[in-house]
């Protein structure tokens, strides 16, 4: 089966001052029709440039590698094709709702203007469509709410008119970064099932990009872990937390706070990301890694590791401290 | 004229004292221009030897000039000329400005710096040098004073409009407006262009108060309206020598001037309240 999504060697540079900053540094992911695979990783590590590539939207030059959305090449596309490509095929869903739709067109217009960009109806039937859109993803008396401006939405509706935008024309790939970092818990639980509705009813694939591993447990099946611009792990997501495998996921799971444990001091991994315009050659984990050895100086690869892939040189060693105990 | 705001949580907002007080002094003088021919009491460029210099009365309530004119027609008249003139300067520096101030700023880069330099350089020429080197090369008259205003006003309202754009740009909406595939014209003209155009209304309004000042201040040199057709600036040119004698042929045209920009700063001023959706420039 062709993949929706099929990253090949993905490296995403910039030119910085007079250094180039490896943003992405060869990521291979595929996402197969109907996943939902988990991008998740720390600020700063190029998820969303990840996202940014996918959807065409870096300078040409920055971007090297394969990106293929439904078997098609993505990278090296002429501005004409990508925006065929873009909202139509592949859409892409941001973080912060109060954001991302303009202040100053209604939001019913908003998801009207997505339909139209790629599809030849008339006024009334945009609106109709986005009627329907609206009622679908849960937004109460849609056709009352379709003249209102963004602001005059909770951020939970918004982001319902930001996914709907995003579904307009039943896209095979849906990119959401973040979706729901900047609601609360329970409009959060929501959006997600949301997100794993459409996937149950339409088949879209998605890619949900996180640093929460509570939003991955919910709605992922597959996860990839990222560090530093590169993938150091990739498991389903059962796997995952039952078994992590690089250094790195077991001090991120190490890190969740405990609900039956009290007054524990909260785990921690020492030390920063690296500067990504200075990276080490070796391992990029290694500065921080309890488990570092000489062997680090050389880079890893990501290999099979029991169910999962991980780019490591001591996969099955325990790690001390860090709350490893997990 | 509105000038009745909305603010973030769609409730109306009651335009302030001072703005209202603009708006109405505007439409006094714009109606006043437009009406002239029906208010001036009598033809502004007839001269009369026997009113040489006569002082306000009941039939010239503004007195009348060295000629002998009937000043208070002839303020009418030239308010006529002056408003024209600074009107449809910054109207069409605004038109200029307005794209070009968008497209620097959205598209950034080498296109940014080959708008931009150029009215750089014209920004680093002082405005009457400017006004007064196109009026030596083009001649005398308010079109050509019209026209100079425009291209003094130009590089401001475009760097104004390039500014908003730079911050516009960098809101979400239009990273998302791309992610839905629309194109950078499309981009541009909905998303970027109606959120950017605030500051740039305010700028214009502004800047036609200081408008009719400088063709008031290029008309004194001689450089803009030609006599006898009255000018504002004409007119204190002529008042000028008999200022002690005749205070009235130059008070009059002069209250016009301040009145009108006083209005235009105050209509800029309210106009940029009711824009500032946060009110914490109140």
């Amino acid at each position: 089966m062709t993949a929706a999504l099929a990253l090949g060697d993905l490296r995403v540079r910039f030119a910085v001052g007079d250094g180039l900053v490896s943003a992405v540094d060869g990521v291979s992911l595929r996402v197969e029709p109907g996943e939902i695979v988990g991008l998740v990783g720390e600020s700063g590590c190029g998820k969303s440039t990840l996202a940014a590539a996918v959807m065409g939207l870096l300078p040409p030059s920055s971007v090297t590698g394969s990106v293929r959305v439904g078997g098609d090449e993505v990278v090296g596309l002429d501005d004409r094709r990508l925006r065929a490509m873009r909202g139509d095929r592949v859409s892409l869903v941001v973080q912060d709702p109060s954001t991302s739709l303009d202040p100053i067109w209604s939001v019913g217009d908003q998801v009207a203007e997505t339909i139209r960009a790629h599809r030849r109806v008339g006024r009334r039937q945009a609106r109709a469509l986005a009627t329907q859109l609206m009622t679908d993803v849960g937004i109460p008396s849609a056709a009352s709410r379709y003249d209102d401006p963004p602001h005059r939405l909770s951020g939970g509706m918004r982001q319902r008119i930001v996914i709907a935008a995003a579904l307009a024309n039943e896209p095979s790939l849906l990119i959401a970064d973040e979706p729901t970092t900047a609601l609360d818990v329970t409009i959060q639980a929501q959006i997600l099932g949301l997100i794993r509705r459409l996937r149950d009813d339409r088949g879209t694939a998605v890619l949900l990009i996180t640093h929460d591993l509570g939003v991955v447990a919910q709605v992922c099946d597959r996860v990839a872990v990222m560090y530093a611009g590169q993938l150091v792990e990739v498991a389903s997501a059962q796997e995952l937390f039952d078994h992590p495998r690089h250094p790195y996921t077991r001090a991120l799971l190490g890190a969740l706070p405990s609900a039956t444990a009290r007054g524990e001091r909260l785990a921690v991994i020492p030390g920063q990301v690296p500067d990504l315009a200075h990276q080490p050659r070796g391992c990029r984990f290694a500065a921080r890694c309890p488990l570092r050895t000489d062997v680090c100086e050389q880079a890893p690869v990501l290999e099979p590791v029991g169910a999962s892939m991980a780019a490591c040189w001591h996969v099955d060693q325990p790690l001390p401290s860090l709350g490893g105990a997990r | 004229m509105s000038t009745v705001g909305r603010t973030a949580t769609g409730a109306r907002r009651r335009p302030r004292t001072t703005t209202t007080v603009g708006a109405a002094l505007l439409a006094v003088l714009v109606l006043a221009a437009i009406a002239a021919p029906l208010l001036a009491p009598h033809d502004p460029e007839a001269v009369q030897s026997a009113r040489v210099l006569g002082s306000p009365s009941a039939s010239y309530p503004f007195g009348s000039d060295v000629l002998g004119r009937d000043v208070l027609s002839r303020v009418l008249y030239a308010l006529r000329v002056s408003l024209t003139v600074a009107v449809s300067a910054v109207g069409v520096a605004t038109l200029v400005a307005v794209p070009l101030g968008l497209l620097a700023g959205y598209a950034g880069g080498w296109v940014d710096s080959l708008i931009s330099r150029p009215l750089d350089m014209l920004l680093v020429l002082p405005a009457l040098l400017l006004a007064i080197s196109l009026i030596a090369i083009l001649g005398p008259g308010s079109v050509v004073a019209g026209l100079a205003i425009a291209v003094i006003y130009l590089p401001i309202l475009a760097r104004v409009m390039r500014s908003s754009t730079l911050v516009v740009t960098r809101n979400e909406y239009v990273v998302v407006a791309r992610a839905r595939g629309a194109g950078h014209l499309r981009v541009m003209a909905r998303h970027v262009l109606p959120n950017a155009i605030g500051p740039v209304a305010v700028q214009a309004s502004v800047l036609t108060g200081f408008a009719l000042q400088l063709e008031a201040a290029l008309s004194f040199l001689g450089l803009g309206t030609q006599p006898p057709t009255p000018s504002l600036g004409g007119m204190l040119a002529d008042g000028r020598d008999v200022l002690t004698q005749a205070p009235w042929v130059e008070v009059f045209p002069g209250l016009a001037i301040a009145v009108a920009v006083i209005a235009f700063t105050l209509l800029g001023d309210g106009l940029r309240r009711s824009l500032d959706p946060t009110g914490v420039a109140s």
